[in-house]
């Protein structure tokens, strides 16, 4: 049975096909309905008969692999899959929203909307490598905004790292899209979680200029040239994009993988918190560089050319250079649970290669307006805090770009800690707890509340002995 | 059906009887040992005995090189290998030596075939390393699926089969108790690890788990008590290389 049979009514196993939705040389995609499903279907049928691509089959294979096995609101909900020896096909999922590819217009967009839409697709990234699988064609085609997130699909060349990858391995054909391909995966390296950053970049650049950062070329030597050539900065098509984005947007587009952001969450961080955003020289850049930059660049793009490929993916690859958040209690100083905190917040870290770290502390609000807002020195409650965490910091002798300090004024500082950690989808939590008493029983702590309800580790830091019956935030 | 399959055992008891615990945790039908019950080891004798009981109540058992040996004498082993093996001659009864005498060198069961090392010439112990040696293999069967050991390596190479056969062959390192999906259209040579020496610098014992109706396969890895089987080895006075390499898992 051939592709052409299908037409609106057929039923495919119990699967009634209602209109074709799209058609390619890899196959049709139709919207479906089965009674035992209650939400809008799509059915994938890939062309299988007399002169199909081997690549179509191995990328069908592929997505069925990777559909049945990742799950949460930023996937399709996998439904079924036809026998790949009888009559292939996949459904999942109809999600309702829109394409981002049908939202890109010839000019650039206001930067607001760009780092909106990066928020949403970085945050589908984490979770999407969190959960061991790099997408490897990301492209606006393939990212639906939808009213639960940024919702990624076809995954037919996806990598999962603990199963075997049947597309790549031996080639060194570029697979993936030629605007959006990762310099590595033009020379067949497909175990990076980096190369979904690279093309998140090219997608916020896209928005951010109008035009993709190296055009989108047809040919395979076309593709290449983004191993040695550095795009145009931002700045110099679209003057309107602060320094921080053309930063971060450069910080994807890095040539070499190990240059751009360790891990989504690391992106997504930045796009939530500009402020925090440490300008390098990528903010700087006006023209395409020069001399230096140029050939520095052409001998990174040999390198990364003549680098021996991982075949294996190592274990604990993706969900590499986490967030570690570190929540301290200076309203009394750096008291001696403070110091107790920084010790172990300094074993967390030298556990996790390239972990970035937040550093927060609380500033407690009051409804009435007669809490003091200046300290001694006149400087506002809020700046001297940050002065102090700061120099509680100090110590751990952390770079600049690996630490950002911030401090929360809220009423509550338990709810404000977690809605902080869930916005970042922070990976792992240290903080403090005072003693135990009978008070701090009766009311809850901060620590305990986070430690229920925080969707991540979390590391509570008590001194030894610590048994009073004090309280404190 | 579920099919549990084990091999190279090597005279390692401690192991052994931690993977058939974690074997009947996990619940399958029948179990498959793919053979090098002795060797190495310090409890040749018991471990033959817990196989061959194994095989009377329905178990498959294939012969390996080191089985093959304990008649046919040592040539072409290693140094500690042919030590070790003169040592174990001596530790078998003659129950235990025409027990191994017996066992078959290969088995096919529908298109799954199981062997020690390679379905090509399977008596002269070729290693399965890399795709070239896979090659050979699948050049020899007409199965789908091959199942061997003999390396103490786990791998899985695979290529597409029939009309959409491309002559290319993929290399995977599985990962520890994952299921791997196997795919109608591809052939596979799935390389097991090994029970009582493993050698992929993971020392715990492996075993593997086949799936047949949800064609799936996992290569499990077991915790054993590695300090008893070394002292054992130790106190056997073996050389010392044998029981050292239990402890790195190489």
């Amino acid at each position: 049975m051939g592709p052409m049979s299908l037409l609106p009514g057929t039923v495919l196993d119990g699967f009634v096909l209602e209109e074709k939705i799209a058609v390619g040389g890899m196959g049709s995609i139709w919207r479906a309905n089965h009674p035992d499903w209650p939400f809008p279907l799509v059915l994938k049928s890939p062309f299988l008969g007399a002169g199909a691509d081997v690549s179509t089959i191995v990328g069908y294979e592929t997505e069925e692999m990777i559909l049945k096995r990742v799950e949460g609101k930023h996937v399709p909900r996998f439904v079924a899959a036809g026998d790949l020896r009888i009559r292939p096909y996949l459904v999942m999922e109809f999600v309702e929203g829109t394409v981002l590819q049908s939202m890109l217009e010839d000019t650039a967009k206001p930067y607001a909307e760009v780092v909106k839409v990066g928020i949403q697709v970085a945050a589908a990234l984490e979770n999407l490598h969190r959960q061991g699988v790099i997408h490897l064609d990301l492209k606006p085609g393939n990212i639906i905004l939808a009213k639960r997130g940024a919702v990624l699909i076809d995954f037919g060349l996806a990598r999962h790292e603990r199963l075997p990858d049947l597309l790549g391995e031996e080639s060194d054909i570029p697979m993936g899209s030629a605007a959006t391909i990762a310099p590595e995966q033009c020379v067949g390296e497909r175990s990076r979680p980096e190369s979904d950053i690279y093309a998140l970049g090219c997608i916020l650049y896209r928005m951010a200029t109008g035009d993709y950062p190296h055009g989108e070329p047809t040919s395979v030597a076309g593709q290449k040239r983004r191993l040695y050539s550095l795009p145009q900065p931002p700045r110099a098509i679209n003057a309107k994009i602060p320094k921080w984005l053309q930063e971060i947007i450069l910080r994807c587009l890095e040539i070499d993988p190990d240059q751009r952001y360790r891990s989504a969450g690391q992106l997504l961080f930045d796009l939530n918190h500009p402020d925090q955003v440490i300008l390098t020289d990528r903010a700087e850049r006006e023209g395409k560089g020069g001399l230096f930059r140029r050939l520095g660049a052409w001998m990174l793009g040999r390198s990364v050319k003549q680098r021996p490929l991982t075949r294996m993916v190592p274990t604990r690859r993706v969900s590499a250079a986490p967030l570690v958040v570190v929540a301290v209690d200076l309203a009394r100083g750096a008291d001696p649970l403070a110091q107790e905190v920084r010790l172990h917040l300094r074993r967390v870290l030298s556990m996790e290669e390239g972990a970035r770290l937040a550093c927060l502390t609380v500033l407690k609000t009051k409804l009435h307006g007669n809490a003091p807002t200046h300290d001694s020195h006149g400087r506002t409650m809020y700046l001297s805090r940050l002065v102090a965490l700061k120099d509680w910091a100090q110590p751990l002798e952390l770079p600049d770009d690996r630490v950002s300090y911030h401090v929360l004024e809220a009423l509550d500082p338990a709810s404000a800690l977690l809605d902080y950690i869930r916005l970042n989808q922070v990976d792992h939590v240290v903080m403090g707890a005072r003693g135990v008493g009978a008070l701090r029983r009766h009311l809850g702590s901060v620590s305990s509340a986070v430690v229920a309800e925080a969707p991540c580790s979390v590391t509570v830091v008590r001194l030894k002995g610590a048994g009073g019956a004090e309280e404190g935030a | 059906m579920r099919s549990a399959i084990i091999t190279d055992i090597h005279g390692n008891l401690e192991a052994l009887n931690a993977v058939l615990d974690d074997i009947e945790e996990a619940g399958v039908d029948r179990i498959v040992c793919l053979g090098d019950i002795v060797g190495y080891g310090a409890d040749p004798q018991a471990c033959v005995e817990v196989i061959s009981g194994l095989v009377d109540k329905g178990a498959i058992c294939i012969r390996g090189n080191h089985d093959d040996a304990v008649a046919a004498g040592v040539s072409g082993m290693s140094e500690s290998a042919a030590k070790a093996m003169s040592w174990t001659q001596g530790q078998l009864d003659s129950t235990a030596r025409t027990f191994l005498a017996r066992l078959p060198i290969a088995e096919m069961d529908g298109d799954v075939l199981f062997v020690h090392a390679s379905a090509n010439d399977p008596q002269s112990w070729n290693y399965m390393l890399d795709p070239s040696d896979a090659f050979a293999s699948w050049a020899a069967t007409d199965a789908r699926l091959t199942f061997c050991g003999h390396t103490h390596v786990p791998a899985l190479f695979h290529t597409l089969s029939g009309a959409l056969y491309t002559g290319k062959t993929l290399t995977f390192r599985p990962q520890p108790d994952v299921e791997v999906p196997l795919a109608p259209i591809r052939r596979y040579l799935a390389v097991i690890g090994s029970v009582g020496q493993p050698r992929d610098g993971n020392p715990s014992a492996c075993w593997g788990l086949y799936d047949s109706d949800k064609s799936t396969l996992a290569w499990m890895r077991v915790p054993y008590d590695i300090d008893a089987a070394a002292d054992k080895i130790k106190a056997a006075g073996l050389p010392d290389r044998l029981w050292m390499r239990l402890k790195a898992g190489k």
